[in-house]
Parts: C-alpha cells; sequence; structure tokens
C-alpha cells in the first residue's frame, strides 16, 4: 500500500484522476471546489495534460463533450450553481452516451444559496438533473479516501457503461484532510472505436448524436438505454453497512451526515439503543435491496441528510411503506450535530412495543 | 488517545497551520486524525476555525462540536466556544488578546500571552507555534519530539529557514 | 474534361433544404475544400442546432451534434483531446450570434486552432422565420411582425467586425455566396481557413451570407437580390483579420 498522506479531499480526488488517466479537465472557479481547478491547473501541464479554464461552466461541460467524443477520458467539476448550468450538457451527454466524469461539491442553495454544505442536490443528481430520460450513476464518497477510490471507480464505470457518473461529494469532504492512500485503482481499458477522431480511412465514418425527429426511434434510443441501466441497477449497487447485525432502527445516510451518524450510533449503543447503518455509496443505483431486507427486522429508518427531505422520498420507495422513516435534517450549509441525530434515535426507539 | 480539537481566531494568525502540525503528528504516530477547516469569507481576515481529530478509533464526523481540547486565539472564540467544551477538557488561551478569565470551573483552563511572547523573541506571526507549545505541555497529547519532527515534514522545503523559528516558538510555549 | 462531381467530403444523402437556399452551396465548399487539402479523413464537424442541424447527415467525415450554440466549445474539446485533427463547427446566426455568443467569443479569445463556417442569412430558419441577432432593421420577421424596432429589441451584431477586436483571433472574412463570382471568393476564404488550421496558425471564422428564401417570403431569385442590395450594405465583405496576411502575400 502506498504510504498514507494528508491530504484534501478535493486535492485527493483531483490526484486520483490524473493516476486514473485523464488528461484533460476542464473547469470554472466557484467555492467550494475550486482546489481541483486549482490543483489540476498546477498537475496537468506536468504530464503533458490539459487544464482549461471555460468561459462558463456551460463552456466547460461542452468542452467536455467534446474531449470524450475524441475518446479520452474527460472531467469537469463545479459547485451546486454551476452543475444547474451544466445541467443542459449532462443531458447532451446522456443522449449522446458519452462517458464523463463530473463531480459535485455541494453548497447551499437554492439560487446562488450559501458556500457550506449541503446535500440538497440530491435530486438533481439522482433524478436526472436535464431534460429528457435519463440516469447518472451518483457516487457519494465519505472519506478523503474514498475521494481517490470513488474517482477511480467512477472513470471505470463511465467507459463500461458509456455512462456519466457523477460524484457527489459537499464543502466538509472537500476541504476536510484525512490520511489518504494515493493507491492505483481499476484501469481497465475499454473500446472507443465510436470516438470522432478521424476516419483515418480505416473506418466508416462515427456520428455523435442525440437528435431523432423520428418518435419510435428517439423511443427506442431511451428503451435501450434504459436496458442498460436495468444491468447497472443489477450490479453496480455500492452500500456500506454498519452495525446492522442487531440494529433495531436504521439510519440511512450519506457522505458527511453518515459520518455525523456514526458518531450518534456510538454514542446510542452506550446507552443501549440498537442503531445501525445503512450508508449508499451508490445513490444511483439506490441500495433498494438492501433497505426492502433490512425493513423485515428493524422497526424504523432515519433519513439524516442536509436537505430539506430528499433521499428519504427513495428510502420510502425501496421499504415500500412498510416502515416508519423519521427525517433527521439540516439544511442551508448548516451540518447535524451528533446529539441532533442521537435525539432522533431516541424518538425512533419509542416506536413500536418499547415504550 | 481520542482528541478533539478546535483552534479558532483571526484569519491569518496560522490556524489552520497549527491544525497541520497536529494532524501530521497523529497520523505520524498511526493514528486516526482528521482536519477540517472553516472555509470562505472568513478565511481572509474575519473569524476561522479548525477541527482537528486525533484518536485511536476510527473517526466519525470530522466537525468538532463539542471539542475537549479548545485553544482560543481571539475573545470572540473564547466566547462563542467556552460552552462547548467537554468537561474535564482543555482550554489555552492567548491572554495577550483576551483579557479575561475562563468562566468555568469544569475544565482545565489555562492561558499564555502567546501573541506577545511570540514578538518579544523576534518570532512574529508565531504565537500560533507558541500556543501549540503551551497545548502539549497542558494536554501531554504528544512529545515534544514527536511533534517537531512533524513540523520538519509540514514545513515546505522552500521554506526551510522558518523551520528552526517554529521549533522555538513551539519550545518557548512548551517552556512557558 | 471536365466532370461535375459531388466530392468525396459529402454524403450522398439528399439535402432537407429548401429550394433556393444557399446552405447547399456552402456545404459544397465546405466538402471541397476539406477534399482538396486531403484531410477529409481526419476531420471532425460539429453541427449546431438550427436549419444546419443534419450536417452530420452531409459532410462525409466524423460528426457530433452539438447543443444551441455550444458548438465551439464541444470543438474546442475535440481539438485539445486529438489536436492532429481537422475541427470545424458549422453554425446559424441564432446559434452563434445570439444563444451561443459566449463559446465564439471565447474560442476567438483563445485562438483555438478551430475553423468556424457562420452561415448568416438574418433570420431564424428552423423554427419558422423568427428574427436573429443578425435581422436587419425594420426587416419584418414572424416575431419582427412590425420590422425590426432598434429602439425596442436593438441593433443587429456584426460578428466579423466584433471579434476583430480580440487579439486571440486569427483569422476573420465576410463572403457571400449570391452570384458566381462570391461563390469563388467564399471557396477561397473557406479553404484559407482550413489551410490555417493545419498549419497551427489558430482560430478562423469565415462569416458566408446566405439566402432563406422561405423564411424571407421570396423567390429564390429575389432573394439573391436581396441580399445583394440589404444584407451587403449592412454587412460588408471583405477580410476584418488576417495574421499572416503579409506572409500570404509574399
Amino acid at each position: 500500500m502506498a504510504e498514507k498522506v494528508l491530504m484534501k479531499g478535493n486535492e485527493a480526488l483531483a490526484e486520483a484522476a490524473i493516476m486514473a488517466g485523464c488528461k484533460h479537465y476542464v473547469g470554472y472557479p466557484i467555492t467550494p471546489q475550486t482546489e481541483i481547478a486549482a490543483y489540476m491547473s498546477k498537475r496537468m501541464p506536468k504530464i503533458d495534460g490539459l487544464f482549461l479554464q471555460a468561459e462558463s461552466e456551460i463552456a466547460a461541460i461542452n468542452m467536455v463533450i467534446g474531449v470524450s467524443s475524441s475518446g479520452h477520458r474527460a472531467m469537469t467539476s463545479s459547485s451546486s450553481p454551476g452543475i444547474s448550468l451544466k445541467s443542459e450538457g449532462i443531458s447532451y451527454l446522456a443522449g449522446c452516451e458519452l462517458p464523463a466524469l463530473i463531480v459535485n461539491v455541494q453548497r447551499g442553495g437554492p439560487g446562488l444559496g450559501g458556500i457550506q454544505p449541503s446535500q440538497s442536490d440530491y435530486f438533481q443528481a439522482t433524478k436526472g438533473g436535464g431534460h429528457g430520460d435519463y440516469k447518472l450513476i451518483v457516487l457519494a464518497p465519505a472519506s478523503v479516501q474514498e475521494m481517490v477510490d470513488l474517482t477511480f471507480k467512477g472513470f471505470d464505470l463511465a467507459d463500461k457503461y458509456r455512462m456519466q457518473t457523477m460524484i457527489l461529494t459537499d464543502g466538509t469532504i472537500g476541504q476536510m484532510m484525512e490520511p489518504v492512500s494515493l493507491e492505483k485503482g481499476i484501469l481497465n481499458e475499454y473500446d472507443k472505436s465510436w470516438a470522432t477522431n478521424g476516419t483515418r480511412g480505416k473506418r466508416e465514418r462515427n456520428i455523435i448524436n442525440s437528435l431523432s425527429l423520428d418518435a419510435q426511434e428517439l423511443e427506442q434510443w431511451n428503451i435501450n438505454r434504459f436496458e442498460k441501466y436495468k444491468v447497472i441497477e443489477e450490479n453496480e449497487v455500492m452500500y456500506e453497512e454498519f452495525m446492522m447485525d442487531d440494529a433495531e432502527i436504521c439510519i440511512v445516510a450519506f457522505g458527511i451526515s453518515s459520518r455525523v451518524s456514526k458518531n450518534a450510533i456510538m454514542e446510542a449503543r452506550k446507552q443501549g439503543i440498537k442503531v445501525g447503518m445503512i450508508r449508499p455509496i451508490t445513490l444511483w443505483p439506490f441500495p433498494k435491496k438492501a433497505l426492502l431486507k433490512a425493513a423485515d427486522k428493524v422497526k424504523a429508518f432515519i433519513s439524516v441528510e442536509l436537505s430539506m427531505g430528499q433521499m428519504i422520498e427513495d428510502v420510502e420507495l425501496a421499504i415500500k411503506c412498510k416502515k416508519p422513516v423519521l427525517l433527521c435534517n439540516r439544511t442551508g450549509g448548516v451540518i447535524m450535530t451528533p446529539d441532533e441525530v442521537l435525539e432522533k434515535i431516541k424518538e425512533a426507539d419509542k416506536i413500536g412495543g418499547n415504550d | 488517545m481520542d482528541y478533539k480539537i478546535l483552534i479558532a481566531g483571526f484569519g491569518g494568525q496560522g490556524i489552520l497551520f497549527s491544525g497541520k502540525v497536529i494532524a501530521n503528528t497523529g497520523l505520524m504516530l498511526e493514528k486516526e486524525v482528521s482536519w477540517l477547516p472553516s472555509y470562505g469569507p472568513e478565511m481572509r481576515g474575519g473569524t476561522a476555525n479548525c477541527s482537528i481529530n486525533v484518536s485511536d478509533n476510527q473517526i466519525g464526523s470530522p466537525i468538532v462540536s463539542a471539542p475537549n481540547v479548545l485553544v482560543a486565539m481571539n475573545l470572540p472564540s473564547l466566547e462563542k466556544y467556552e460552552n462547548d467544551v467537554d468537561k474535564d477538557g482543555f482550554i489555552v488561551y492567548d491572554s495577550s488578546l483576551i483579557a479575561k478569565e475562563v468562566a468555568r470551573t469544569d475544565v482545565n483552563a489555562s492561558k499564555i500571552p502567546a501573541t506577545k511572547l511570540a514578538s518579544d523573541n523576534g518570532l512574529e506571526g508565531l504565537a500560533n507555534m507558541v500556543i501549540l507549545g503551551k497545548v502539549l505541555k497542558e494536554t501531554k497529547m504528544f512529545t515534544l519530539e514527536q511533534i517537531i519532527k512533524s513540523i520538519e515534514k509540514v514545513v515546505p522545503a522552500k521554506k526551510q529557514e522558518l523551520l528552526g523559528k517554529n521549533v522555538k516558538a513551539i519550545e518557548i510555549g512548551y517552556n512557558y | 474534361m471536365v466532370v461535375f462531381d459531388k466530392p468525396n467530403g459529402l454524403t450522398d444523402a439528399p439535402f432537407h433544404y429548401c429550394p433556393g437556399c444557399t446552405h447547399g452551396i456552402i456545404h459544397r465548399l465546405v466538402a471541397e475544400a476539406l477534399d482538396e487539402l486531403g484531410v477529409t479523413d481526419k476531420t471532425v464537424g460539429v453541427a449546431p442546432v438550427g436549419c444546419s442541424v443534419f450536417a452530420y447527415n452531409y459532410f462525409n467525415c466524423d460528426m457530433i451534434q452539438a447543443a444551441h450554440g455550444r458548438a465551439p466549445a464541444v470543438a474546442t474539446g475535440v481539438k485539445r483531446g486529438e489536436p492532429d485533427c481537422i475541427v470545424f463547427t458549422y453554425q446559424g446566426d441564432g446559434d452563434l450570434a445570439a444563444i451561443g455568443t459566449a463559446e465564439t467569443v471565447h474560442a476567438a479569445a483563445r485562438n483555438e486552432n478551430i475553423t468556424v463556417i457562420f452561415v448568416n442569412n438574418a433570420i431564424y430558419g428552423m423554427t419558422g422565420g423568427q428574427m436573429a441577432p443578425t435581422s436587419l432593421p425594420n426587416q419584418v420577421t414572424q416575431t419582427s411582425p412590425y420590422g425590426r424596432d432598434v429602439t425596442v429589441v436593438g441593433y443587429p451584431v456584426k460578428v466579423c467586425e466584433m471579434l476583430s477586436q480580440i487579439d486571440g483571433a486569427t483569422y476573420l472574412e465576410r463572403v457571400a455566396v449570391n452570384d458566381v463570382k462570391n461563390i469563388r471568393n467564399a471557396k477561397k476564404a473557406i479553404k484559407k481557413a482550413f489551410k490555417y488550421q493545419m498549419e497551427g496558425k489558430g482560430f478562423s471564422l469565415v462569416e458566408v451570407l446566405s439566402t432563406c428564401p422561405t423564411n424571407w417570403g421570396k423567390t429564390p431569385k429575389e432573394s439573391l437580390k436581396w441580399l445583394e442590395e440589404n444584407m451587403k450594405p449592412y454587412y460588408p465583405l471583405g477580410v476584418y483579420k488576417d495574421k499572416f496576411a503579409n506572409e500570404e502575400a509574399k
């Protein structure tokens, strides 16, 4: 294993992207993700790669479309308002089935919002965000190490399925330093014979396109793409179970909220409350089966999230409303304390036969 | 070992750096560590703080909301966080900038005129290291040798001339 | 013997353009230029949103269909990914001079080594004849039924003039395709733009004044005349910038 070094989440992610063979990064400054752009601007010229500061988020994502079309690993990063601007391009990436890695270091919204950590782009990320029928693979790191590991994973999934991967993180994970091992992850090569990089007289011309005025044809494209989504839902779900063996209450939380929840779980356990956590690592595909299975043995769920309550809807759907789901949330850039989660755990503990 | 450290003061006092020294020392001792800055406009002159966890166990939240070590480098910070400190926790503050006593009696409070000591010794801008020396002495978090070894790693190669000054500042605080 | 052939740079797909529309001529000029320079098989074209949205069906090279106005950004990505490719965008006036102004200006500012073919027919064709950023003062369109009132909606954007103020831009020329002489000049300009790209000289844009008989409500023949009498005075033809003009003259 590589020696552990202290690194900021944003910087570790950027270095991992380079290690994963991404030589083209295009971005635009916005807090709290700017370290990614700054890091890339330092590193890329040294590896003969491209760092380009675009004139807008819109231009940046379209440059990603161009780089990806030419057959190279392409990446952009931003924070919430910037992701809204990129949504048009993300929809085109989906329609054209172009691989790309998009990082969202979330901040509070809506509108210009604030710059403090948030998870309120959950709907935007997991339900598509732009126009049309499409999904993104959404990865939610909860540590600096996962910023690295999921960057490798994200590029791999993008290439493997010709998909768009979003790393959905937040200001805390992006800004914090933790020991991290910059270990090389998956580095598979995938066929890119679809790329537009000149026929060179060796093949038929390639067209990258999302347009069809023939409704039946467009419908079929969507159906085909959703077949692919089904395979991804079947094979690529990732989650962590924490103290779930004897749990009577199940917290569902991702990213920084899961870290805060761990403190609360340890404290609750000291007080004799059997609580555990299922932490989705892929927010799409969502760990529906694991949650449904948990619904058979726990008496309640708590969705802990930094929004007015977005993931909670997916939790309720996943467990088919078999058990009550409580919400423990803060928003606008405020992070819940372990005590606030603990209070919610106690409230959940009163549900059912125990009171 | 399970330290939840909050260092707070003005932007520009070197709060993030002293936090980094602590986190790096923890890393060198193969402890679990995390370092989290407050970020945004406050970095540019307002109040700033830094959460550091150093623990034998896996760290949950990197956010230190109830510190067992509070380092206050200005008055607003002491006033804001004094009541959040764990019972029996430590509060160390810079008495050259804070003309006030800690009101709580259930914590280990100590003061050091860090800014004055730094400037008296030609170490302007290193009050953060002076106070860190005092924190070591009070909490016994690390030995002086351990933290000096860490500083050697954290001070960038280009700024090696600062190494000796940092070490001297820590020693002044430690021996105060 | 002179045989009138279809250039290899065009596919066999029949154009969907309206009778009398000059898009077909411009497509042909681009394809001929690529063929003559021998680069068709390493060219990547970027189609816009507008009447030429289906350009990917016609150019016999790798093609990408871009979002409205974003073609220069997409082309930038391709060129930076594969610098060896010849990359061009083919854009109309709404695409380039309204929704895509920022992408156009900044591609020029970066002196991005790409070629932009800008078709200016002073109207939105695809959506059925609305006012364009290049519609003339007092021009009647579907969304300026009383004529373009400059006191309300402002003045047309003169793209070559505007970009000529940008240090980055290498070569800017305005041409027209309403008569044989102009068509021959247009071909020369387009070919020069691609040649500059091959030589790594940077950003070039050829603005081509074009007709839209359908949405102008004129016959093809009247349209050619309308272009001559109305568009040309407002948008004078000529070279607006050429960083390498002296070199070329030698």
